[in-house]
């Protein structure tokens, strides 16, 4: 369902990918693996339309992403390296701004079961800023229990958890696989899933 | 530069393209700015036409006038290719932008330079709020604006596209900010310049003016090319085409 | 789609009410600016009356210009840009929605101050309104083409003065007209009305324009 063609991408004078082709169909996971510098977070960011390639495209259903556009982007789910969260705006503001602007409303007390089920039961309302760097990482990841999309590309989503997060995120990558979602996703640690099919791919080798 | 863009697009194709025209260019150059210099010095009526009052020192014209028609011919060339850069996303087209813009604001500064010493004997000062003259100054700020954000971006391809939206901004908001500069109040207009008309120019002085102007184009193609080829050696250095050329026994 | 230019809009002015400083900084800098002025150039009354249009948009434009520095960068340290230009909304709208909220923190106080740098300035009363519709319609467009600037330099070397070099040249026709509205309204206010309605001008254009070459900025800059 999401292809891409021919794509190589270079950063300045270095050219981390050529000739990369991919496709990731519905209900697998793509985890793209590489050392440090290898490009991993360029073609993640490539894959989204945040970055463009030197040559090749991005597909989704077929059309390529720059045609598509919002259509595009209203499926699909990113969190990068950067968390996207307001540090002066509490938890429920910043989720209640990220579903307002994805289209796709959420009632309120669905933004406080979301961030109950992900163990911030208590800190809904103090500012970001107050929150540790693990307990900023799940709120940035209540996205992926509030959104809709098909598609998610999650960079690094691993880092900064627990192990008992790491088991939620778990969860949640195999529940969206069993419904026929798309995950892409960096991390250094091996994805244990209990449904879906896992890819590889090594870049910089 | 107007040949078929697709076919030279490829930097491969256009570098010994260049090299076979630049020492063409400086030929012309040459042969322009001489016939040029010549009879504008000793050709030419030792009075600007008609009833005008200047003197001898009016020979600066012929640097002036066509520094500052190439300040303007340049900033309109660079905003050209940084646009077909943007739009077909060809890294010549940005690399021609990259190169004429030195050239441009060299014109520019000419410009104001010739038409400070112009100034002085003719107005009695060096500088003066005059329309034409703050237009070309902001002119100049444009080109430095441009060249500084290409300067400042560390990312090649980021200083690219920045600055040539940039260099797009300003073609749009130009012609606003010289009305602005030229009427002031926008019930009425004035300017120092007399107004132009190339028709009433006496004939060697017109002469004079339009080889250097010739002369200035052809500088302009010189060295925008000489540019242009270092940004391909530079930027392309990992192809393998740079690499035969700059090791031709294909030895490192 | 309004609903997404509502949420950045109240977003950003709750952010800018949780953050008082900022906003009064370029608040302070305005008023600082123009009252050492007269310190430079004398305080005699008719001097100050000439200088005063002049002076009071030159300062604007510095204190937009210091303000602008912070329109996009906050939200492209903590990831918040990347979000929204990956968001299903125009992103024109959302920077047409950031500058709006930006000119209601930092232009709008300078429009409502004006009166009393009018005085500061032995303005006449119709000077003090002309001033203020001017200032009005002027910072606005002040705003949307700094927007440009502010996104073309985001995470650059040197951002701040970068800015000033690329942006205060394009400003010019804002501030000939602006100054030149309050110094012909000396006589009669009907003088003004042909510089307001090319401010208006400018303010409709760049509201068209500004936010689609301002998502083209932030997009090359996201790279």
């Amino acid at each position: 369902m999401l292809e891409a063609v021919a794509l190589s991408c270079r950063r300045g004078e270095r050219r981390l990918f050529q000739d990369l082709h991919l496709d990731v169909q519905p209900g697998s996971l793509l985890h793209v693996r590489g050392r440090n510098g290898s490009g991993k977070t360029t073609l993640l960011r490539t894959l989204c339309g945040l970055f463009t390639p030197e040559t090749g495209e991005v597909r989704w259903r077929g059309k390529s992403i720059q045609s598509l556009g919002e259509d595009y982007r209203r499926e699909l789910l990113y969190c990068g390296h950067l968390l996207g969260l307001k540090a002066d705006l509490t938890a429920i503001e910043n989720l209640a701004i990220a579903s307002t602007l994805s289209s796709d409303p959420v009632r309120t007390h669905e933004l406080w079961q979301a961030l109950e089920r992900l163990g911030l039961a208590g800190f809904e309302d103090l500012p970001i800023r107050m929150l540790s760097q693990g307990q900023k990482k799940r709120v940035a990841l209540a996205r992926l229990l509030l959104s809709h999309a098909p598609l998610w590309v999650l960079d690094e989503p691993f880092s900064a958890l627990d192990r008992e997060a790491v088991c939620l995120l778990e969860e949640l990558l195999a529940r969206h696989l069993g419904q026929g979602g798309l995950v892409i996703l960096t991390t250094h640690q091996e994805v244990p899933l209990t449904s879906g099919r896992v890819a590889h791919l090594d870049l910089g080798y | 530069m107007a040949l078929n863009p697709f076919k030279f697009a490829a930097p491969a194709v256009f570098y010994p393209l260049a090299n076979r025209l630049i020492p063409w260019f400086w030929t012309l150059t040459g042969i322009l700015l001489a016939l040029g210099l010549y009879w504008g010095f000793f050709q030419t009526p030792d009075q600007l036409g008609g009833n005008n009052a200047q003197k001898e020192y009016y020979r600066i014209i012929f640097v002036h006038v066509p520094a500052a028609w190439m300040s303007m011919w340049l900033y309109v060339i660079m905003v050209f290719w940084a646009a077909v850069g943007l739009v077909f996303n060809t890294r010549l087209s940005f690399m021609m932008a990259n190169a004429v813009a030195p050239t441009g604001a060299i014109f520019t500064f000419l410009a104001l330079w010739t038409g400070a010493f112009w100034g002085r004997p003719s107005w009695g000062t060096y500088w003066d709020w005059d329309p034409r003259l703050t237009s070309e100054l902001v002119l100049f700020f444009l080109y430095l604006g441009y060249l500084a954000l290409h300067a400042a971006i560390d990312d090649q391809r980021r200083a690219d596209r920045a600055a040539a939206l940039l260099a797009i901004v300003g073609l749009v908001i130009v012609p606003v900010i010289y009305w602005s500069i030229n009427c002031p109040d926008p019930t009425q207009c004035a300017s120092l310049h007399q107004r132009s008309n190339l028709t009433r120019i006496e004939g060697n002085i017109l002469f004079a003016m339009l080889t250097m102007t010739l002369a200035f184009w052809m500088y302009s193609f010189a060295t925008s090319l000489m540019r242009l080829r270092t940004l391909i050696l530079e930027r392309e250095a990992e192809a393998s085409w740079v690499q035969e050329l700059l090791n031709p026994r294909g030895g490192r | 789609m309004w609903s997404a230019f509502w949420c950045i809009l109240q977003r950003d002015l709750r952010l800018g009410l949780r953050r008082r400083t900022e906003v009064l900084t370029a608040l302070a800098f305005f008023m600082i600016v123009v009252s050492l002025f007269p310190l430079g150039i004398g305080t005699e009354r008719q001097t100050l009356q000439i200088l005063g249009p002049g002076v009071v948009w030159v300062a604007a434009l510095l204190a937009s210009m210091l303000a602008l520095e912070r329109l996009f960068a906050a939200d492209y340290e903590d990831g918040t840009l990347e979000q929204l230009v990956l968001t299903p909304q125009p992103l024109s709208l959302l920077v047409l929605a950031k500058v709006a909220a930006h000119w209601l923190l930092t232009g709008l106080p300078l429009v409502l101050i004006a009166p009393l740098v009018g005085m500061q300035y032995h303005l006449t009363p119709t000077q003090i309104v002309i001033m203020m519709l001017a200032l009005g319609l002027g910072t606005p467009v002040l705003g949307l083409i700094g927007s440009i600037g502010a996104a073309l330099t985001l995470g650059v070397r040197g951002g701040g003065i970068l800015l000033s070099l690329l942006i205060l040249p394009l400003y010019i026709p804002v501030l000939v007209y602006g100054a030149g509205a309050i110094e012909v309204s000396r006589i009669a206010s009907t003088d003004a009305q042909p510089y307001l309605l090319l401010l208006a001008a400018f303010l409709l254009t760049a509201l068209t324009l500004a936010p689609l070459a301002g998502a083209a900025a932030l997009k090359i800059a996201l790279e």
